[in-house]
């Protein structure tokens, strides 16, 4: 029966129950995160000087890069256009990918210098910043899952559009994974000030 | 309106009837109807029960007498443990939303199915495979977890039982709990039939809408604290320890903001059942049906603020202590406006003591002792004297189990008729209910005395002086879980072998009763236009 008539709105109005969830869950993160920072507000600043900037404003550059495109995306698959509407995908998948390959990176370094859950290096450190670097791999991990799922939902995508199963008269499914995908980058508008700016 | 008392032909088999897609068992476990989902849930859920119920009546046989009875202590706080989880989790929370919701709100809305049919198909899923997963730490790994179902850390992180496993379960669990709320309130949103304003929803529905708002609001912090855990133990993030900077307290905090909604997960959808069936059983309509639509929403949002009442004696702030206390004494007064309601509705009716009726009956009364027992705890002074004893694990067993437990009785005595086209035997189902009552009140009230008189939960041994209380209760577990079997029996013969009944056997007004028993796969023959409210009966045609 739901094959036969598609409530768009019922379906749009899942997705963003769905993306509130999603907000909670790292919702809980943030909570321990500003409980953390209250409690150790000098072991905070010193081991986020640790992280990279550079890092992190590269992933933002490419996370809003990639928001732009897939919004652009949609607007393409609305107006019939479904080359573009590929292109455009494609550079948000292919944005992911950088995402991951630049956060390997950035990680690969921390572990490089002993900085890593359970260390031998982190426990000589102060409580504090211990804890910081848990939090900070707990938040962008989690984070990074979730990048890798929005990656393979809108690879998924990209194949239903290629193949002609979602097209300008129904969309829903690009836009609801859209909606994914601006999620992703929007957590991660809040991780990147939190742990590489104001610190 | 005679002829539709009682039927003598047997029932079209409706949506029952085999599929011709997939065969046997598959017909079920890929079906996307509604109906056959709520189904698969409530079998599930009532195995999962029964599972439960005996490890239940295995650690009251353990308390017996002091010392070893019948199994030594790891294995106790194995039992314990795993009672908790499949109670809580399996049990207590998908049971009412997830098996009577899927199987009446559409019905109940006018709808011909849930909002997202493939979803709701996913949420079983989940649920079997977290189901599995959870009685799976059982038996792999370094054997059963034993940390109580709250997963408490230090100790969950620090035992080497398979915690890693049970949380994981839980979290899947989780996941299933959300997606069946999201699904609902969609539902309830977008697919009410015509004429089915918001003041015409059946109370059942009011107080599913407000859970399964709770379920999409509070269970992901459920799913970031296990999360958590899991990391803690896997890779030794730190974030709870506080040799590396963490705070146990911290997981508490984040725990019970979640655990202590789900409280009213489990306990709303049981007040929305109890609700509709009053007004039928009394055949009059309810008193003050806006005042308990609303009061559900106010449990949902009061009950979301009071989760530090769980940890006075864990080391809060005085400030803190008190606001949490104030907020806590304040969910009593919606759980009290229902409860009048209720009365209120009962008061000068024309009241049939059916089955479904004695157990809503007795969810009124359990739960009213299990609450008014709840404001001793929520009192700093008085839960002091008596946190983590025996009188606590009386009080959650009185508002769950005398609350949920009955309100879950009295939805399956109250629908499964609809949904098998066949009625059980009405005399057993009142004698299993007086064994259940009885049997019920000597368990957990034995409880709550010897908790007063201080022995502590959890414990696998205890002083001689409370030896002849826990006899008591033992006993009375033994009342308890014959009353409990000997009604799965007449349910389970009831429908398979027992008479059949026509659309509408008790006489109620909602929208379910006009379609036929079983009802036809897409709900109804003819898609209803609502033209009255859920219990106006002389609108039906039934007074």
């Amino acid at each position: 029966m739901s094959e036969v008539h598609k409530d768009y709105a019922g379906a749009k109005f899942g997705m963003w129950l769905f993306l509130f969830t999603e907000l909670l869950l790292f919702g809980g993160l943030f909570i321990l995160y500003g409980v953390y920072l209250h409690r150790y507000p000098e072991e905070f600043v010193k081991a986020g000087g640790e992280l990279n900037v550079v890092f992190g404003a590269v992933n933002t550059l490419v996370l809003l890069t990639s928001s732009l495109a897939v919004a652009m995306s949609i607007t393409a698959l609305q107006k019939g256009n479904r080359r573009l509407t590929l292109v455009l995908l494609a550079v948000t998948i292919a944005s992911a990918l950088i995402f991951l390959v630049n956060k390997y990176f950035e990680w690969s370094a921390k572990i490089h210098h002993g900085l890593y859950p359970d260390s031998p290096h982190l426990k000589e450190l102060a409580p504090g910043e211990s804890v910081f670097f848990g939090l900070y791999y707990v938040t962008t991990g989690l984070h990074g899952l979730h990048v890798v799922i929005g990656g393979a939902l809108l690879a998924w995508v990209f194949v239903q559009v290629r193949s002609g199963r979602v097209h300008a008269e129904d969309f829903v499914a690009l836009e609801n994974s859209g909606l994914y995908w601006h999620l992703v980058d929007l957590i991660w508008i809040f991780i990147f000030p939190l742990y590489y700016l104001i610190l | 309106m005679a002829e539709t008392h009682l039927q003598a032909t047997a029932p079209d088999r409706g949506f029952l009837t085999p599929r011709e897609d997939y065969s046997g068992l598959f017909s079920w476990i890929f079906s996307t109807d509604h109906k056959r989902i709520g189904l698969l849930y409530f079998w599930s859920i009532v195995t999962f029960f029964l599972t439960g119920v005996t490890l239940g009546l295995l650690i009251r046989l353990e308390l017996f007498l002091p010392g070893k009875t019948i199994v030594e202590a790891q294995t106790y706080n194995a039992m314990f443990t795993l009672h908790g989880v499949i109670m809580i989790f399996l049990f207590i929370i998908p049971g009412i939303p997830a098996a009577f919701g899927n199987l009446v709100l559409p019905i109940q809305i006018g709808a011909k199915d849930v909002a997202f049919p493939r979803l709701n198909l996913l949420s079983w899923w989940l649920y079997a495979i977290g189901a599995a997963m959870a009685l799976g730490s059982l038996f792999s790994g370094g054997g059963a977890p034993d940390t109580g179902w709250t997963f408490y850390v230090p100790f969950s992180v620090q035992t080497t039982t398979n915690v890693s496993l049970a949380a994981f379960a839980v979290f899947i669990l989780g996941f299933s709990s959300i997606l069946t709320g999201l699904n609902f309130i969609t539902t309830i949103h977008r697919m009410r039939a015509p004429g089915m304003s918001w003041g015409r929803l059946p109370l059942f529905i009011w107080s599913l809408y407000a859970t399964a708002w709770v379920q999409v609001l509070a269970t992901p912090i459920l799913g970031i604290t296990l999360a958590l855990v899991l990391v803690e133990r896997l890779l030794g993030t730190g974030l709870f320890d506080p040799t590396r900077g963490g705070d146990p307290i911290m997981f508490q905090h984040l725990f019970w903001i979640y655990s202590h909604p789900a409280v009213y997960i489990m306990v709303l959808p049981g007040m929305g059942v109890i609700s509709d069936i009053i007004p039928v059983f009394a055949r009059k309509p309810a008193f003050g049906y806006k005042a308990i639509a609303v009061s559900s929403i106010a449990i949902a949002a009061a009950g979301s603020l009071v989760w530090g009442h769980h940890m006075f004696t864990s080391g809060m702030s005085d400030m803190a202590v008190l606001v949490f206390s104030l907020l806590t004494f304040v969910v009593a007064i919606p759980s009290a406006v229902k409860v009048f309601n209720w009365v209120a509705t009962l008061y000068k009716g024309s009241i049939s003591l059916d089955p479904p009726l004695l157990f809503a009956l007795s969810f009124i009364l359990l739960f009213a002792i299990g609450g008014l027992t709840g404001l001793v705890l929520g009192a700093p002074a008085t839960d002091v004297h008596v946190h983590d004893t025996h009188f606590v694990v009386g009080h959650f067993h009185y508002t769950m189990f005398g609350g949920t437990g009955m309100a879950f009785f009295a939805a399956m005595h109250y629908w499964l008729p609809k949904i098998y086209g066949r009625m059980y035997n009405k005399r057993i189902a009142t004698i299993a209910w007086g064994l259940i009552f009885v049997g019920f009140n000597v368990l957990y009230l034995s409880m709550k005395v010897v908790g007063m008189q201080g022995m502590p939960r959890r414990y696998y041994d205890y002083i001689p002086e409370f030896t002849r209380l826990n006899q008591l209760a033992t006993v009375g577990s033994w009342i308890l879980g014959i009353g409990v079997f000997l009604m799965f029996f007449n349910l389970i013969r009831g429908t398979f072998r027992g008479q059949p009944v026509g659309d509408n056997p008790w006489g109620g007004a909602t929208l379910e009763w006009t379609t036929s028993s079983p009802p036809p796969t897409e709900n109804f023959e003819v898609d209803p236009v609502v033209t009255h409210g859920p219990y106006d009966f002389k609108a039906a045609g039934i007074l």
